[in-house]
């Protein structure tokens, strides 16, 4: 679990806590710059300034790829109220295992292992289900797990075999022509405007997105 | 409990679904089905869902009437008709209360034949050409929607919006169409659909009747699979092209040979037309299905093969250049209104015949059948297709692969079933007689 931290010297509490934890942290010494790509959640320590930190956060919530946690004193708590930016809060010193529980919340209800997203697709692995611009769509169990494989595994071409060997498994006799026949149905599922994103690649197979 | 049955579970909770219907089909192909509510499917998956087979025409007889029909959770769907009652579908295997499967299910024959097919390396793919008439009601006369034909686009086709309809249910259901379009006769349409293994096509056939007769019905109009219900025009069939696959390698395919298909596409063909008489009285099982197999409307009644004659049975279709994958044969004389599961059943034994015994291909007949006199067609050893269904039980009756194929119980069921059908018929006298006899004699 690899966290970003500001600002770089943060305090002395924060830095054990987030040991104790068991959270990599890696420090970032400007809000504006070059965000670490493996960082799953931004912790934000107020400290002494917090006003110009919030507004900074503010700034950066547009585009910011990350859920933010804000560590805040008890007297920061008011300006923390109503403050765009931070999705949730935690209060200095912080306890390691109150720590280690929230950046564990946020990361996973930002779904980067549960809800995929490819445009405007969405998949969620826990229960199943599909849904297009915000509406469902109906797939058989194994037009959803090709659909899963593909999006999991995007921009790489995969061959018929490796697809029956990867989302069918050994058990499957139904023959390549199988992974033709489902790429068919899903794409006439996915509809007339979206087919595309599974390309047939000549004499190979198919890629996705 | 495995991943699919886990999977179908979590769906019907996320989805809010309220019912599951469970679907399996008699032996004359009429779907049948099992409302359950969620809570009941756990222990349908487990136990199956039993049920009064005795009531189910062609299963069992009193004594033996307990049954279970076991969803395949592969197959379940939501129904994308009912959009404000979430209402779910599976087909289901028929297994008997010890475990086995009961040879009188149409499924489970099929699945047989594919097993067969398989101990041979062979997947069967097929892909139908569903023809269908949209009418303005259910009533004794046939009120035609157009006057349109071939090809033809509005305003005298006025149903293309219902196919449009028709279409886009079915591809939500994942019945995905080649094409379709208005049929020669007035009112007459056709659909393509895309092929796929032979088991999930005849569970598809049997959805796609009931899709368009529901689209139809949510129109006020009537749809119809009836294969002849217009004397004049022609009359529905279901067009099956078919295919072997080795792993996925087309087995039909052979680069060079002159009719474009492999040894074992032609022994296929040969046991096509060699075992065609035998296997018609399924794939064109009611009295009915006999009009449609005359002179003159584009039904093959001659048992012939050619690659581009509108008159032969069983036609092979040019594959494009490179095109490996599309090569097939077209077996014509079927109907949309046979057991998909019995009617793929036959041709895939009949075809499986030709090749386990070696059968040589006849030669091509590329002239019009219709056009030769009996004696050509005698001295060429073309034969005719079945006349009549009593007919057409008779060479069934007498047929080993057909005992075979479809197994001991439906054989005979069937053989009773249709006997009885063609004797009410023979006691009908029908407006033909009256207006031709009566005055007359």
């Amino acid at each position: 679990m690899d966290v970003a931290v500001f600002p770089a010297d943060h305090s002395e509490s924060l830095a054990s806590a987030l040991m104790a934890a068991g959270i990599k942290a890696q420090r970032v010494t400007d809000l504006e710059g070059e965000f670490p790509g493996d960082a799953s959640a931004l912790v934000v320590e107020l400290g002494n300034e917090p006003l110009r930190r919030l507004r900074m956060l503010e700034a950066l919530s547009v585009e910011s790829p990350v859920p933010v946690l804000a560590v805040v004193d008890p007297t920061q708590l008011t300006m923390v109220e109503g403050a765009v930016g931070i999705t949730d809060f935690l209060m200095a010193p912080p306890d390691h295992a109150e720590l280690r529980l929230r950046v564990r919340r946020l990361t996973h209800a930002a779904g980067t292992d549960e809800v995929h997203h490819f445009k405007d697709l969405e998949l969620n692995v826990l229960t199943y289900q599909a849904a297009l611009a915000g509406r469902p769509i109906d797939l058989t169990y194994m037009e959803y797990e090709l659909l899963r494989f593909f999006i999991e595994h995007q921009a790489r071409v995969w061959s018929r075999e490796q697809l029956l060997s990867k989302v069918w498994g050994y058990e499957y006799y139904g023959g390549a022509r199988t992974v033709d026949v489902h790429v068919r149905r899903l794409r006439a599922k996915l509809g007339e405007e979206r087919a595309s994103w599974i390309t047939t690649v000549r004499s190979v197979g198919y890629r996705f997105g | 409990m495995n991943k699919q049955a886990e999977y179908v579970l979590r769906t019907v909770e996320e989805r809010g679904i309220r019912f599951v219907r469970l679907w399996f089909t008699d032996v004359q192909g009429f779907l049948k089905s099992v409302s359950i509510s969620p809570a009941e499917l756990e222990v349908a998956f487990e136990e199956g869902m039993t049920f009064d087979g005795s009531a189910v025409d062609g299963y069992a007889r009193v004594q033996e009437a307990d049954m279970l029909a076991q969803p395949d959770p592969a197959t379940f769907q939501i129904l994308p008709w009912r959009p404000d009652q979430q209402v779910a579908r599976m087909f289901c295997d028929i297994v008997l209360p010890d475990g086995a499967p009961f040879e009188g299910d149409p499924r489970g024959v099929l699945k047989r034949n594919l097993a067969k097919a398989a101990d041979l390396g062979f997947t069967f793919y097929v892909a139908p050409e569903l023809e269908f008439f949209y009418f303005a009601d259910a009533g004794p006369e046939p009120q035609v929607l157009d006057r349109g034909g071939y090809f033809d686009l509005t305003p005298l086709d006025m149903a293309q919006e219902y196919r449009r309809k028709t279409i886009n249910a079915l591809e939500l259901m994942g019945i995905p169409v080649e094409h379709s379009h208005h049929e020669v006769a007035p009112s007459q349409h056709e659909i393509i659909v895309r092929y796929t293994d032979a088991l999930t096509m005849a569970d598809n056939i049997m959805t796609f009747r009931l899709t368009v007769k529901e689209v139809a019905m949510e129109h006020g109009i009537y749809a119809t699979f009836m294969p002849k219900p217009l004397e004049a025009h022609d009359g529905s069939g279901m067009h099956l092209h078919l295919s072997l696959f080795e792993g996925d390698r087309n087995a039909f395919y052979e680069p060079g040979s002159d009719n474009g298909l492999s040894k074992v596409g032609q022994q296929f063909v040969a046991g096509l037309l060699t075992h065609a008489a035998e296997i018609t009285a399924v794939t064109n099982q009611w009295v009915n299905s006999y009009k449609r197999l005359v002179a003159g409307f584009d039904a093959p009644i001659w048992i012939s093969w050619a690659r581009n004659n509108q008159s032969a049975l069983v036609r092979i279709p040019l594959a494009k250049k490179g095109k490996s994958q599309s090569v097939r044969v077209e077996y014509r004389s079927p109907d949309a209104a046979a057991n998909p599961y019995l009617a793929l059943s036959a041709v895939l034994g009949a075809g499986l015949a030709g090749i386990r015994n070696g059968y040589e291909l006849p030669p091509e007949v590329s002239s019009n059948v219709h056009a030769l006199t009996n004696a050509e067609r005698q001295a060429a050893g073309i034969s005719r297709l079945p006349e009549t269904l009593a007919e057409a039980l008779d060479r069934m009756e007498q047929s080993e692969l057909m005992a075979e194929t479809l197994g001991e119980h439906v054989f005979d069921w069937f053989l009773r079933n249709k006997r009885r059908e063609w004797d009410r018929y023979q006691h009908h006298v029908s407006k033909f007689e009256l207006d031709t006899y009566l005055p007359v004699l």
